[in-house]
């Protein structure tokens, strides 16, 4: 559950629990008027609007915005098709199936998160945790989550899988035509390591399945895929920038090595506290100059 | 300077700011950093160490010079200190961290923000913003290097100097590595809590990616505006703590007691200073069921004038030899002031501050105590003797525990143009 665009810096700052606690109050209160009929408020335009003085961008930039945008709706549609093998396997309540499909079948989610959120409710629809939204509005994966770890039944969840799949295909077609700028670009970014710093980090976001790490690595891989694309205008702008980047993903990925685990990783519960702090601080340690990538516009 | 700290100018007997006119220095000797008033002005005030008083608690210490400031620079209200461990193993990345953070320090003790902001709106801003606007508040930022520094990590292990031991365990230490040692320290005070807290958090913002928070530790004493004739003040069990201090005026003294020397450092050192970071908790709930009698007892002075047992006023000369009718020692000899009296001979300066860290969430006691700091010129022969003394003895010790403890080379001063550490590295 990501929060919302606008205060996309509170958390990589101070990374306090208690500021994260004050963001999901917040996120609650705008969710109580949902906007269920109109998926597509243009959340991602007004901010493009305030934040962008660089609304000439140059072909170069375009060119790393299509690739991007290639990139999105590949992961989207991999988003469809683990999601349907996994509702497929909590509606034939194969228990087992599903609790393997699940962390996986997030992860292409989680890569694309500020996406999904740009396009209106499809965050709160597919990846609310309890508690984030009204009890009676609460659907998406945490709602199986719980059924398949807490409840241990999903004889009742027929409805709730389909409704997230039809969710997840809603987005699939909405991804299409999504509006992407430089300033959603370079925020973005900054905003997937800041859903690692409030919730991943603290095992808050998997409070049943505890596979907070996939989620984690889901986060880090799509910061780095923006990273990616936007390589040749930071290298060309600043190169010892791009360096310290590059250095520093590469030590949170050496950071992670060790939770690794066949395909997936570790489960949150299986980290002892000072190896949780080591993966936050390396983490901060990333996402302070990638904060700064937005110095490629403008000046 | 506004009317109100002109109405407490006048209020002080005599002020710093006086005193410097006198010495004929003026606003000119405000320049010339602490080290230089210090040494210009014959004598000060017997709490000049712990005191500062309203009518300059907004100024500027300067950063660069001979010492750094925040070792004899009278105490201010507030402390943010923090230790650092490097993540880097490179000393090129060391070198370049202590260069930005000279430069940083410097601009944020003369009441700047940390650097020159960007007018880029989509890059996060250059600097916190929490101090923005706010007068420099004496702001002192204080580097220092634990013993891990001088590990294989970075080629320096030759260079350790001798004084900078491994503390030796002491009588009923119980100390948790997450309040103990790191690679580094950084001593932040202000007569401001936003102001140091600003600055810890810039520097700790600027180490990202070379170097992580181990511990960080607020504390405080009372303000100079609740107390602007700058008596000793009290710590935590209510007892004025620091009337013994040394005063470290004149040069001489702060040589013999603060200052490193070539005897018994090395080189790069001179200039520097050996700090001690103890955090010690203290058993608020037993302490305020004991009697007077035991409490008084246990400090070896009287609560409310500080002065020895049996004497009238604070800096009335302790007797220890002193009997009374039965024979018995006036002072018992296990007191605090008995024990850290050390005959005389060994003295530190401290610099320590009460700190409160909410409540022990096991116990539900209060998590309360003194952020001990002191320094000294080789711990060797002043804090260690003296801390293996209390710590056998102390009545006090029924009523403490140190839970935390670090030993810092701290650098000599550096000039505008050098850095912090340029003489080691």
């Amino acid at each position: 559950m990501i929060q919302k665009w606008s205060y996309p810096l509170a958390a990589v700052v101070l990374g306090s629990s208690l500021l994260a606690a004050c963001g999901n109050a917040q996120t609650q209160t705008e969710e109580k008027k949902p906007e269920a009929a109109q998926p597509d408020k243009p959340a991602a335009a007004d901010q493009s609007a305030t934040a962008s003085n660089a609304s000439a961008t140059s072909p170069e930039l375009q060119a790393s915005i299509d690739q991007y945008r290639k990139w999105v709706v590949d992961q989207t549609d991999q988003f469809v098709k683990a999601t349907e093998s996994f509702t497929t396997a909590v509606k034939a309540g194969d228990m087992e199936k599903a609790k393997k499909e699940y962390a996986p079948a997030r992860a292409y989610f989680e890569r694309i998160e500020p996406i999904a959120e740009s396009l209106g409710d499809f965050d709160p629809w597919i990846d609310a945790r309890e508690g984030d939204v009204p009890d009676n509005e609460w659907r998406g994966y945490h709602k199986l989550e719980k059924a398949l770890w807490e409840t241990k039944s999903v004889a009742d969840q027929g409805k709730v899988a389909d409704q997230l799949l039809q969710d997840v295909k809603q987005l699939r077609v909405k991804v299409e035509s999504v509006e992407i700028d430089v300033p959603m670009l370079v925020t973005g970014a900054v905003e997937l390591l800041n859903e690692v710093s409030t919730s991943k980090v603290t095992g808050e976001e998997e409070r049943y399945s505890h596979t907070d790490l996939y989620d984690f690595a889901a986060n880090v891989e799509g910061a780095h895929e923006i990273y990616k694309v936007l390589k040749p205008a930071v290298t060309a702008k600043d190169s010892a920038l791009a360096s310290e980047i590059e250095a520093r993903f590469a030590d949170l990925d050496k950071a992670l090595a060790p939770y690794r685990k066949g395909d997936g990783y570790v489960l949150y519960t299986e980290l002892k506290e000072d190896q949780v702090k080591k993966l936050s601080q390396s983490l901060d340690a990333l996402a302070e100059p990638l904060s700064k990538m937005g110095t490629i516009v403008g000046g | 300077m506004n009317d109100k700290h002109l109405a407490n100018t006048k209020a002080d007997k005599i002020t710093r700011r006086e005193a410097l006119k006198l010495a004929g220095v003026g606003g000119i000797g405000l320049l010339l950093g602490a080290t230089g008033v210090n040494s210009l002005l014959p004598s000060a005030s017997k709490n000049e160490q712990t005191s500062a008083t309203p009518a300059h608690a907004d100024e500027i210490i300067p950063f660069y010079g001979k010492h750094q400031s925040g070792i004899i620079t009278p105490m201010q209200d507030f402390i943010c200190m923090g230790a650092f461990d490097l993540t880097t193993t490179s000393l090129g990345d060391v070198r370049k961290l202590f260069q930005s953070w000279t430069q940083a320090a410097a601009h944020m003790t003369t009441g700047k923000n940390v650097d020159e902001e960007s007018d880029n709106a989509l890059l996060p801003p250059v600097d916190t913003g929490e101090a923005m606007g706010l007068r420099p508040m004496k702001l002192t930022i204080t580097f220092g290097l634990g013993a891990s520094f001088f590990d294989e990590r970075f080629g320096l292990a030759a260079k350790r100097p001798a004084p900078l031991v491994d503390l030796p365990r002491f009588n009923s230490d119980e100390m948790r590595k997450e309040w103990s040692d790191g690679d580094i320290v950084v001593q932040v005070c202000a007569n401001d809590p936003q102001v140091a807290f600003h600055a810890l958090r810039n520097l700790a913002r600027i180490a990202r990616g070379k170097a992580v928070l181990h511990w960080l530790q607020e504390g405080f004493q009372r303000t100079s505006a609740s107390d602007p004739t700058g008596s000793t003040p009290r710590n935590l069990m209510g007892f004025k703590d620091g009337t013994n201090n040394p005063q470290v005026n004149d040069s001489a003294t702060a040589n013999e007691i603060v200052w490193a020397q070539t005897a018994e450092s090395p080189a790069w050192m001179a200039g520097g200073s050996y700090m001690v970071m103890r955090r010690i908790r203290m058993r608020i709930e037993v302490w305020d069921r004991s009697s007077l009698t035991d409490q008084e007892n246990t400090f070896g002075r009287h609560r409310i004038t500080g002065a020895p047992l049996g004497k009238a006023n604070e800096f009335d000369e302790l007797e220890l030899d002193r009997k009374d009718s039965k024979g018995k020692p006036v002072v018992p000899v296990d007191s605090h002031v008995a024990l850290a009296h050390m005959e005389g001979k060994v003295k530190i300066l401290r610099r320590g501050y009460s700190y409160s860290s909410g409540m022990d969430l096991k116990t539900g006691q209060l998590d309360a105590g003194l952020l001990f700091i002191c320094f000294n010129r080789d711990p060797r022969k002043q804090f260690i003797p003296m801390q293996q003394k209390l710590a056998s003895v102390d009545l006090l010790n029924e009523y403490i525990t140190h839970v935390g403890s670090g030993l810092y080379a701290c650098l000599p001063g550096a000039s505008e143009g050098g850095y912090i550490g340029d003489t080691l590295f």
